[in-house]
């Protein structure tokens, strides 16, 4: 690394770590982010489940658009598999299943970007117990 | 390079540390690499998370999971079930002690709900020997902006308007501190940093350098520039080695990156750090005492004025800075003197580090904005006093401040507020009291202390307080009288009004305050002949009750010197002329036979 000569040389050095901080940085503010769920017990991790996170993580990174991706345990729908939870900020959580390449990229265009629902979710069939 | 999924920070302070937390990385790291996970896992070690009480900590990004106590053996556990298969490893969750339900977010939690980190804004964020994490935090940008947009003078109004205390314990105006630094006319200046942190109890400053070492170096940069000064030095005790280390490394690295040394940033600032050490006396934390021990000379005081920022290290212009305070700087010169005397009370702006230790359920460090109460930091995120004891005391500015009682528990903390309560905010330790702490041995065990690292060089300070301590010393040994107590507070007056520098001024505050508020203790000493915390070996003996005693012998095997004598199934003595009052009878007594006189 060459030295530092000015505000610029410094901001160059802070956005090539950007993407790398910011899944710190994003965490201290979760709720006010996209969550973004990846169901990832066997049953999803089998259907391709790790290749569709990635995607979501290189996809929205591309898109610059901050969202918090975890990975999480068996929701249930084992049928459905690979299936992502997706939290907009102030809205309900929308399960969708069947998510593969094709329909993961659907998702970020309609549902993330545009707010338009895409086929494919499946209906909330349980309550959570809240804390 | 790939993209992250995770990140596992992992604390490395030295409280951490001690509980093996270096070898939970490696562990962490190893498992990784094996499980061929490394493009998607990062482990970093970080600075100092502030919850020492349950450390090692582990915390889990970007879901933000709080792992306590993690052993070193855990790590596959971590990697396995919760990176792998996304489950959280729940017995490693904290629990909270009131309601005992498992708290997976640290947002959650009593201890860090409270707190607004400003000076601790990137220990446990940010992995403290990589230069790069602090400037994508903002780091070295109040630098840059100094130097290419502020004259010196508008560095000074700057720090002058926020209302910048100074955190080491005198609560002096850093701004003007500058300023008279500025003004005073000499080739040579030099910035110190004074990192001798010699309260006891107190680690704040230890935290920051092991956590966040380039904020102090940028700091100092900073104030370089706005006092005319290219020299930097940084006094720090030899006993913190790991903040040394890292320290040192950062300071390589800011040279490697051009950010010290010679043309900062493109301008004709030029700004080095060299480091000093010291060999822990508590009164270097003093400037002049200070500046003598780096000039080489002993570590004693002299009379001020002249002050250091007129004629300091080798009678050049010094400006002394502690550790937190210089912490404070780079973001106000980011955010602005507004935002940061907004937070905090109008004459004590922005936050306070404290270190919470004695009986509390959450040892640790916390930052909260200043005019937070007692009540809030001790019990709301201090978890409130262990075992369920009762509250007595804490104990607040070190050896230097004095004792605050229940009746204080609702004032707002600042330098004033404080000084008013017959305290001081002193670098920030705070020692919490319960019940079983006898007040009269808590001002002796920090008599012992200043009798101790007193320097000797004046007379009230060096035999003042050592008759202090053996007035003291009579009265825990039962032997105490009515005219000790006034005795006590008339030469405590007179140390405090004819020593020669802050130690000596301020060391029979502990005597003075916990007279003042607990008199009734002081008496039950002199004229009772009782200590009710039952500390005062002297002035207590047990005895056994013989209707419960049912003769089990229990306490006679376990009486180290043969105190106590009784046959089987028959009802035990205890020979008070052998005892020596160690409880071990006390303690294993099963049936509440044995009491304490």
């Amino acid at each position: 690394m060459s030295t530092v000569k000015s505000l610029a040389d410094l901001r160059k050095i802070k956005d090539n770590l950007q993407s790398k901080m910011d899944l710190r940085e994003k965490s201290n503010s979760p709720d006010s982010l996209i969550q973004i769920k990846v169901a990832m017990a066997t049953c999803g991790i089998a259907s391709g489940a790790k290749q569709i996170m990635e995607y979501f993580i290189d996809e929205l990174d591309k898109r610059k658009i901050r969202a918090v991706i975890t990975q999480t345990g068996c929701m249930g729908y084992c049928f459905a598999e690979p299936t992502l939870e997706i939290t907009k900020p102030g809205q309900e959580p929308i399960v969708f299943g069947y998510v593969d390449q094709k329909k993961a990229s659907e998702i970020i265009e309609k549902y993330i970007i545009n707010d338009e629902l895409v086929e494919g979710i499946i209906p909330k069939n349980y309550e959570t117990i809240k804390k | 390079m790939g993209k992250f999924k995770m990140h596992l920070l992992v604390c490395g302070g030295t409280g951490c540390h001690a509980s093996e937390s270096e070898k939970l990385l490696k562990n962490l790291q190893e498992i990784v690499t094996t499980k061929e996970l490394q493009n998607e896992v990062q482990v970093i070690a970080t600075g100092c998370f502030g919850f020492c009480e349950k450390g090692p900590i582990v915390k889990v990004m970007p879901d933000n999971t709080f792992y306590t106590e993690v052993k070193p053996t855990d790590a596959e556990e971590i990697i396995n079930e919760h990176v792998i298969k996304g489950r959280k490893v729940a017995r490693l969750l904290y629990t909270d002690p009131e309601n005992k339900a498992q708290i997976a977010d640290s947002k959650h939690m009593g201890f860090y709900k409270k707190q607004l980190r400003i000076a601790l804004r990137n220990c446990g964020f940010i992995d403290p020997e990589n230069i790069d994490e602090y400037i994508s935090r903002d780091g070295y940008e109040a630098l840059a902006k100094c130097l290419t947009e502020y004259s010196p003078q508008d560095t000074i109004d700057v720090i002058k308007k926020s209302g910048l205390r100074g955190r080491g314990g005198g609560g002096f105006p850093t701004g003007m501190k500058w300023e008279i630094t500025s003004k005073s006319k000499s080739d040579i200046k030099y910035v110190v940093c004074n990192a001798d942190e010699g309260d006891p109890g107190a680690f704040m400053d230890r935290s920051i350098l092991e956590g966040d070492p380039h904020t102090i170096i940028e700091a100092m940069a900073i104030c370089g520039y706005s006092i005319g000064s290219s020299n930097g030095l940084v006094y720090i005790r030899a006993e913190y080695p790991l903040a040394i280390n890292r320290l040192q490394t950062a300071i390589n690295q800011a040279r490697e990156y051009g950010l010290l040394g010679k043309n900062i940033f493109g301008t004709n600032f030029n700004f080095d750090i060299e480091l000093r050490y010291g060999a822990g006396a508590f009164v270097c934390g003093e400037e002049t005492a200070l500046i003598h021990s780096m000039e080489g000379n002993r570590g004693e005081p002299t009379l001020k004025p002249p002050f250091p920022s007129v004629s300091g290290y080798f009678k050049q212009p010094t400006n002394v800075n502690n550790v937190e305070t210089l912490a404070n700087i780079p973001v106000i010169i980011n955010k602005g003197a507004d935002w940061f005397n907004k937070i905090g009370t109008p004459k004590s702006p922005g936050t306070k580090v404290f270190a919470l230790a004695g009986k509390i359920n959450n040892v640790g460090l916390i930052e909260v904005p200043m005019g937070t109460t007692l009540r809030e930091v001790i019990y709301e995120i201090g978890g409130g006093i262990k075992d369920g004891k009762k509250f007595k005391a804490v104990q607040t500015g070190g050896p230097s401040g004095g004792c605050l009682t229940n009746k204080h528990l609702e004032t707002p903390i600042d330098f004033d507020t404080l000084i008013a309560a017959g305290s001081m905010m002193g670098s920030g330790g705070m020692i919490v009291m319960d019940e079983d702490d006898c007040m009269v041995s808590v001002a002796k065990f920090y008599l012992d202390f200043t009798v101790e690292e007193s320097c000797g060089k004046c007379a009230p300070c060096r035999i003042g307080n050592k008759r202090l301590h053996e007035i003291l010393d009579k009265i825990t040994n039962g032997n105490g009288t009515v005219e000790d107590i006034d005795n006590l507070r008339n030469l405590a007056i007179v140390i405090k009004d004819t020593a020669l520098c802050g130690l000596g001024q301020t060391s029979p505050n502990p005597v003075l305050s916990t007279i003042d508020n607990f008199h009734d203790e002081y008496m039950q000493h002199v004229i009772d002949k009782k200590c009710i915390a039952g500390q005062c070996k002297s002035l207590m003996k047990y005895e056994i009750i013989a209707e419960n005693c049912i003769g089990c012998t229990a306490c006679a095997r376990n009486c180290p010197v043969n105190a106590i004598a009784g046959e089987r199934k028959a009802v035990h003595t205890i020979d008070q002329a052998i005892c020596i009052k160690c409880g071990a009878c006390y303690e294993k007594c099963k049936f509440n036979a044995i009491v304490i006189k």
